[in-house]
């Protein structure tokens, strides 16, 4: 069985700010990031939605120790974002000062972009990542 | 199916940089467990081992062959297992079904990492293997943010300030180091205090570094025999009477629950079940403290506190030695180390030895206890739960 959308597929939309995601045929959850059966019924007939890539943030955490390879970017802020179609998806923050983050950025309104990470000696391929600015 | 015992273990001391081999460390701790058996390698009719990183840290891949052979067990199957953090647990429950089943009647669990061979960043790097590497790791995730992120979703979820929150969570440190500092075995035998928790260096908003168990080497060991062999070998064997196990998928996808851990609920329940009991009759309890809320998240899934209120067994003393449950009397993962594939195995020798009575020396003894509860957590999505038990 194929998958409907692979990653490369999944991080190809998102380098052109678009979030693809699966919607279940049979119960109607949304599915995102996608996986090979809906998250919710483990269905298998599900089709390929584009979501509005709004939500809000539920948690986050500013890093200031990072793995080999990623010290340049430190601090820099992780968060997890209830979208508007109900999963929650990781990501980046872009725009604030990761040192100046506080529990008041949770509930804040954000939209979706991407940053590309390219990869390093232990990742098959580059990724697409999500990085969300405030609305 | 037949009943399990744990009938012997061994462990070597946890360190920072051991001069010795990752091989080195588990053939010792597996003697150790041969020798205090009152059994011969001749004996072990197969092994589990856990070792999760020795591709990295030794440039040693399939190291449970070695192992067998290292050891004069010659040529009997050996199998490596791998579930993160949970590892030594998931080597130890396996073992256990396979003796239970009848297949084997003597086996070896032995677990071993060699963490601190790498510098902290390839550590980092390879921790955060445990992440999901197309959603999660592109995004810059280490082990220690992803609770830093349960850490703040926690404040919110249970409307906890998380000055509050931190300080039930320096509790949790300051408890596993006044253990560790009383254990042979511990990486860092020292005691702490909040202030010192408070005041350390900031790895990943809210989490410093003395919430943070560490990068550590290590092995351990234990026997596992079947009823009718472990009556002949021992005159406290301890009982493995309940096993749990279940998976979860990458942090976001478990939206639905968090900052409850399914997958612990539904393996706890496993355990509880197949043993007969609940929480209210646990003795001892080993948990997966690899950062201080862990710890708490952990005692509420198990059923020591209602959600959203673990700190506070901390802060009242309750998991103390003469608490209402006591738990990490070992140390924990903070302070007597977490060298990950050894660590569950650690667990199930350290919780043993409680039901054995064998820790009053070391003024580390609950007394009388009888019922023991391991948890382990690796990465968030494998979790094993078992339940010890002595005549």
């Amino acid at each position: 069985m194929k998958y409907k959308i692979d990653f490369q597929t999944y991080s190809d939309a998102l380098k052109t700010n678009r979030l693809l995601g699966l919607k279940c045929t049979s119960c109607g959850a949304v599915t995102c990031p996608p996986k090979m059966v809906c998250q919710e019924c483990a269905g298998t007939e599900q089709e390929t939605i584009e979501l509005s890539g709004k939500g809000e943030i539920k948690t986050f955490t500013t890093t200031y120790i990072a793995s080999l390879g990623r010290q340049v970017e430190v601090p820099y802020t992780v968060i997890m974002v209830a979208l508007e179609e109900g999963p929650w998806i990781s990501g980046n923050l872009n725009e604030m000062d990761p040192k100046k983050v506080t529990m008041d950025i949770i509930g804040r309104k954000v939209t979706l972009g991407h940053k590309v990470f390219p990869g390093d000696l232990y990742s098959s391929n580059e990724a697409a990542r999500p990085v969300f600015s405030f609305c | 199916m037949r009943r399990v015992a744990v009938i012997g273990g061994g462990h070597t001391r946890f360190v920072t940089h051991s001069p010795n081999t990752s091989l080195e460390l588990l053939a010792e701790a597996s003697m150790d467990a041969i020798a205090n058996s009152n059994i011969s390698p001749k004996d072990i009719q197969a092994i589990n081992c856990g070792n999760v990183l020795g591709e990295f840290t030794d440039g040693q891949g399939m190291i449970q062959s070695y192992l067998a052979d290292d050891i004069g067990c010659n040529h009997v199957p050996a199998t490596r297992f791998e579930g993160a953090c949970a590892t030594g647990t998931i080597a130890v429950r396996d073992a256990a079904i396979q003796v239970a089943a009848g297949v084997y009647d003597i086996m070896l669990v032995a677990g071993v990492e060699k963490a601190t061979a790498m510098d902290t960043p390839l550590a980092t790097r390879t921790f955060a293997m445990f992440s999901d590497s197309r959603y999660e790791n592109p995004a810059g995730f280490t082990f220690p943010a992803v609770f830093a992120m349960l850490c703040h979703l926690y404040a919110s979820h249970y409307d906890i300030p998380l000055e509050t929150l931190k300080e039930q969570m320096a509790q949790v440190s300051v408890q596993s180091h006044y253990y560790g500092a009383r254990n042979p075995n511990a990486q860092f035998q020292k005691e702490l205090t909040v202030e010192k928790v408070l005041n350390g260096p900031m790895v990943t908003t809210p989490l410093q570094l003395m919430d943070c168990c560490p990068f550590t080497d290590g092995a351990a060991a234990v026997i596992l025999a079947s009823e009718e062999m472990a009556r002949k070998l021992t005159d406290t064997p301890v009982w493995i009477a309940g096993t749990g196990q279940a998976s979860s998928g990458h942090l976001a996808s478990q939206s639905r629950y968090l900052p409850r851990i399914r997958a612990r609920e539904l393996s706890v329940k496993q355990a509880y079940k197949m043993a007969g009991i609940g929480p209210e009759d646990v003795d001892i309890c080993e948990l997966h403290d690899c950062f201080s809320i862990a710890s708490i998240i952990a005692a509420e899934s198990l059923g020591f506190a209602e959600f959203g209120k673990a700190g506070q067994l901390w802060e009242t003393g309750e998991t103390k030695i003469d608490g209402k449950i006591p738990i990490n009397i070992s140390g924990g993962l903070k302070s007597k180390g977490h060298p990950i594939g050894a660590t569950g195995v650690s667990q199930v020798y350290e919780v043993s030895r409680q039901l054995r009575g064998d820790l009053a020396d070391q003024g580390r003894q609950v007394d009388g206890a009888k019922v023991g509860l391991v948890d382990t957590l690796g990465g968030d999505g494998v979790i094993v739960n078992l339940v010890l038990k002595r005549d």
